[in-house]
């Protein structure tokens, strides 16, 4: 054994009996919708950040402005139709932790996505209204800058109500098994990442525009 | 009525987007080299699938890669992949060579042509040679130095690879049907605007990074998450090999850097295909918007691309000089700290682009920042050959000229950080030689070094020294005789993307850098001389107890080439360089006292789909035949919410008593085999077991 082994007390490497290594799926899958949802969340924050270089004279072009723009009422509707629905996947999330049924956790889940779809209406009213009076994001670079971020917002509450009926029609057929509570509790990252996104936009975009 | 039809089917297709039919009409030396292309990719996919039907090799390709989950399998394809693209992109730049040579007021190229070729050469050497090479490796080179069976997340690894085909697909498709942008690789608008470039070359650009960057970032997820969770017991953080560390914080900038561009092109899509104004000249888009998004992606990039070589580099260098890798707590801060900077500079390629003097220093400063950890690096290498057994390898050719060279390049790029100076040399050659002086001995000869190194380990053959030997000085060459010239008419102000000039004191350097291009010719061509001449005679250099190179870490302690399930028992690891010390010890090639059922993840076809419909998605995109692009999305959503819904496929178990006899027998063969000296590293005798370096000890 030459001098560069001393300093190792073990032999670098051996084998165990009875030890294979454990595939804790649930967790990895866990980590790895985080990270995706942090990539997601550079996505929005650049979105966030090219919003807010369009909002001055320059690029509103003439067009309207987030003051004749935006308005309360609606969107503290939207607001509250989105939140709510994280209390109530959050209940529904609860029921699933202390094993009150089938029945009790779809009922929160179908809770859940008619909020998010009632959330979904109010928002494309709001763009249709938008649309009517000219504020199309063809009118200007804060316009497009608009209608870059507000929207794909929208598209992600979409892809998550897809992703919510998917996971209710399985719960309906099989049962809440392992596998389905480890996607539940993505999905439910998910929705209440798109909340804390919603009230970035709601701070920015519509409170901002009105002050 | 007709034509309506037709314009529905087709979109906005037509005959005279035929490439290689445009020869025909107009035979000028330009419009053949333009067709002769597109004939090219014609001929060479005509002969793939010939040979392929003539040796009946549709079904084991089709099994035992397309729909593979194996790690292995899928780094191969990355890699083979990364070789085609490779060859485009050589020949691509030995063209513009020759151009330039003959450049003196004129040249037989058109402009138009020229930026398609200098667009096409930098969107393919980033996204679809230097991406694919390092994601393949990486993918064949983790999970066996970590111990793993397999990466976190297997199907979504094939579908990574099958977004990163699509995007290259329509690259190559660009070649045949209509033409690239002509906007370089960054796409600055409003030069790529509908406005400037209302023609289909924007959109292949558009398309094809798009889709390759959502792969990416799906790597990235996917080797954060191996690399934290997969480990095998006792592998801390810090018992890591180098290339994990390099590979790990590549992975990290790929999750984080990547998002960047996803943005920036797709606000461009959106001004081209929906008449939105992000970046418009007119109604209040702002362009700097893109420069600064393309290039907070950008820098990092670079950093993604150079940190896996500096793995590679780091592996080789403790292997081929059969020494402990010499500072590793110092290399892993200065990978760490070059991939946190790597977002702190990326005003630096547009200093001159309106920003103030005050915000130029700063990131000049952080730009200059950077220069330090990689001098670390430097040094460390340097260290780690001092008093050591150099064996001046294939590999070992690769790292002495990439240090030599690297560092000149890192000094041009230090004058570069000053704005100052960047004010009068920007938008010249001087800056193509300096970022080419980078990637190519940082990037190319890397990963070019980690092809020879772990091509055994696949295979079970060692590659063919001579043809290595000649391939790697002739890259050296080239490169030198290329690039060194344009340091000096980058002084003399001639400009980048320009097809031709007026000064004729520039032809001389020209033409010495088109000399390097024949050189760099030869060395491509050699690559492929080595591979054909390494398969032909592997009865000589046949790597059966999978350790040809002496090396210290925890993949070389597997049979070449590595069974699917990589390791027979998972090791528990005690040391760095775990095999090295295990070695050391007499304690190489262990009997692990019970074998267990090993349960491997099952195929998928999802990297297949998404790489025919990704293509034919994007195609269909680009020439606004909306059917095909709809019909290819919605395959493409059902095959992925047809997973979500069905789970997992059945995964494949392998019973410990298969396992067993094959890991007994391997043993047998590496007791039978007569253990190697590094004498005869490179001659026939080497079968892959190294004997024990008898070395004094030193201080």
């Amino acid at each position: 054994m030459s001098g560069a082994s001393a300093i190792h007390a073990a032999p670098g490497l051996s084998y165990e009996a009875g030890h294979e290594h454990d595939h804790d799926a649930a967790g990895k899958a866990l980590w790895g919708f985080w990270l995706f949802m942090m990539s997601d969340l550079i996505l929005f924050g650049l979105f966030f950040a090219t919003y807010a270089t369009m909002l001055d004279p320059m690029s509103y072009a003439g067009g309207p402005t987030p003051r004749d723009l935006f308005e309360l009422p609606g969107a503290a509707l939207e607001t509250a139709a989105l939140l709510t629905s994280t209390l109530t996947f959050g209940l529904a999330a609860l029921a699933v932790k202390y094993e009150q049924g089938r029945g009790r956790v779809l009922a929160w889940l179908g809770v859940t996505l008619a909020l998010g779809l009632v959330f979904l209406g109010l928002e494309a009213r709001e763009f249709a209204h938008m649309i009517a009076i000219g504020a199309v994001p063809q009118r200007s670079g804060f316009l497009s800058a608009f209608f870059g971020l507000v929207p794909l917002h929208g598209l992600h509450v979409t892809a998550g109500a897809i992703w919510l009926v998917i996971l209710m029609v399985q719960i309906a057929g099989k049962g809440i098994d392992a596998g389905l509570t480890s996607r539940l509790a993505r999905l439910a990252l998910f929705w209440h990442f798109l909340d804390i996104i919603w009230i970035g936009i709601f701070s920015i975009v519509y409170l901002g525009g009105i002050v | 009525m007709t034509t309506d039809f037709w314009r529905i089917v087709f979109g906005r297709l037509d005959l005279g987007a035929l490439d290689f039919l445009t020869a025909f009409r107009d035979p000028t030396l330009n419009e053949i080299i333009l067709s002769g292309a597109a004939w090219a990719v014609i001929l060479g996919g005509l002969a793939a699938v010939a040979v392929l039907s003539r040796y009946r090799l549709w079904g084991p390709l089709w099994r035992n890669y397309l729909v593979s989950v194996d790690h292995k399998r899928i780094g191969i394809m990355y890699i083979v992949l990364a070789g085609i693209m490779l060859v485009r992109g050589v020949l691509e730049g030995v063209v513009m060579r020759g151009q330039q040579a003959d450049g003196l007021g004129g040249g037989f190229l058109s402009a138009n042509h020229y930026a398609q070729l200098f667009s096409t050469h930098g969107t393919i050497m980033i996204f679809f040679m230097a991406m694919p090479f390092l994601t393949g490796l990486i993918n064949i080179v983790v999970p066996l130095q970590i111990g793993a069976r397999d990466v976190s997340f297997p199907m979504l690894n094939s579908a990574s690879l099958g977004l990163t085909v699509a995007g290259a697909a329509l690259v190559m498709i660009s070649l045949v049907v209509g033409a690239f942008s002509t906007g370089g690789w960054t796409a600055y608008p409003p030069y790529t605007d509908s406005l400037f470039q209302p023609g289909p070359g924007p959109d292949y650009w558009l398309w094809s990074v798009l889709l390759a960057g959502v792969g990416t970032t799906m790597t990235g997820i996917n080797f954060v998450v191996t690399i934290l969770r997969e480990r095998a017991p006792g592998m801390t953080l810090m018992k890591m090999p180098m290339f994990t560390w390099t590979a790990l914080c590549t992975a990290i900038l790929m999750v984080f850097a990547l998002p960047p561009v996803t943005v920036s092109t797709a606000m461009l899509l959106l001004d081209r295909y929906a008449g939105f104004h992000f970046f418009t000249n007119a109604l209040g888009g702002n362009m700097m918007n893109y420069a600064n998004l393309f290039w907070l992606f950008g820098h990092p990039e670079v950093y993604i691309l150079i940190l896996p070589a500096f793995g590679v580099y780091s592996e080789i260098v403790a292997t081929y000089s059969g020494k402990r890798l010499y500072g590793y707590g110092s290399l892993v801060v200065a990978t760490m700290s070059i991939a946190v900077l790597s977002f702190t500079v990326w005003l630096h390629h547009f200093f001159t682009m309106g920003q103030d003097a005050d915000m130029n220093a700063a990131f000049g400063i952080a730009t200059m920042l950077i220069g330090v950890p990689t001098g670390v690096k430097v040094y460390d290498w340097m260290a780690t050959m001092y008093r050591g057994r150099v064996r001046m390898t294939v590999p070992m050719v690769y790292l002495v000229s990439f240090m030599v060279l690297f560092v000149l390049g890192g000094l041009s790029g230090i004058i570069l950080a000053n704005p100052s100076i960047d004010f009068q040399v920007h938008n010249t050659l001087f800056l193509v030689a300096h970022f080419h002086n980078m990637l190519i001995p940082g990037l190319l000869f890397g990963m070019l070094a980690g092809y020879t190194y772990w091509f055994p380990k696949l295979f079970g053959f060692r590659l063919n020294d001579r043809w290595g030997y000649i391939s790697a000085w002739s890259w050296v060459a080239g490169f030198v005789l290329v690039f060194f010239p344009m340091y000096v008419v980058g002084l003399m102000g001639m400009t980048r993307r320009t097809v031709a000039y007026t000064n004729p004191a520039y032809q001389p350097w020209m033409i010495l850098s088109a000399v390097g291009g024949v050189f760099v010719t030869v060395a491509l061509a050699s690559l492929f001389v080595q591979l054909y001449v390494s398969i032909r005679d592997r009865a000589f250099t046949r790597d059966i107890g999978g350790d040809p190179w002496d090396a210290r870490t925890l993949e070389w302690a597997t049979p070449s080439p590595v069974p699917a399930y990589n390791f027979a028992v998972i090791p528990h690891v005690h040391a760095r360089e775990a095999f090295a010390v295990a070695k050391e010890a007499g304690l190489g090639y262990q009997a692990p006292p019970a074998y267990a059922d090993i349960h491997l993840p099952g195929d998928t076809w999802m990297g297949v789909i998404l790489a025919v419909f990704g293509t034919a998605f994007g195609f269909g995109m680009i020439w606004y035949m909306w059917w095909l692009a709809a019909l290819s999305f919605a395959v493409m959503a059902v095959a992925f919410i047809g997973r979500a819904l069905r789970g997992d496929r059945a995964g494949v178990i392998i019973p410990a008593a298969q396992v067993a006899a094959e890991h007994r027998a391997w043993l047998a063969a590496v007791g039978r085999l007569a253990p190697v000296t590094r004498e005869h590293e490179q001659d026939g005798i080497n079968h892959g077991v190294a004997a024990p370096e008898t070395r004094e000890v030193a201080a």
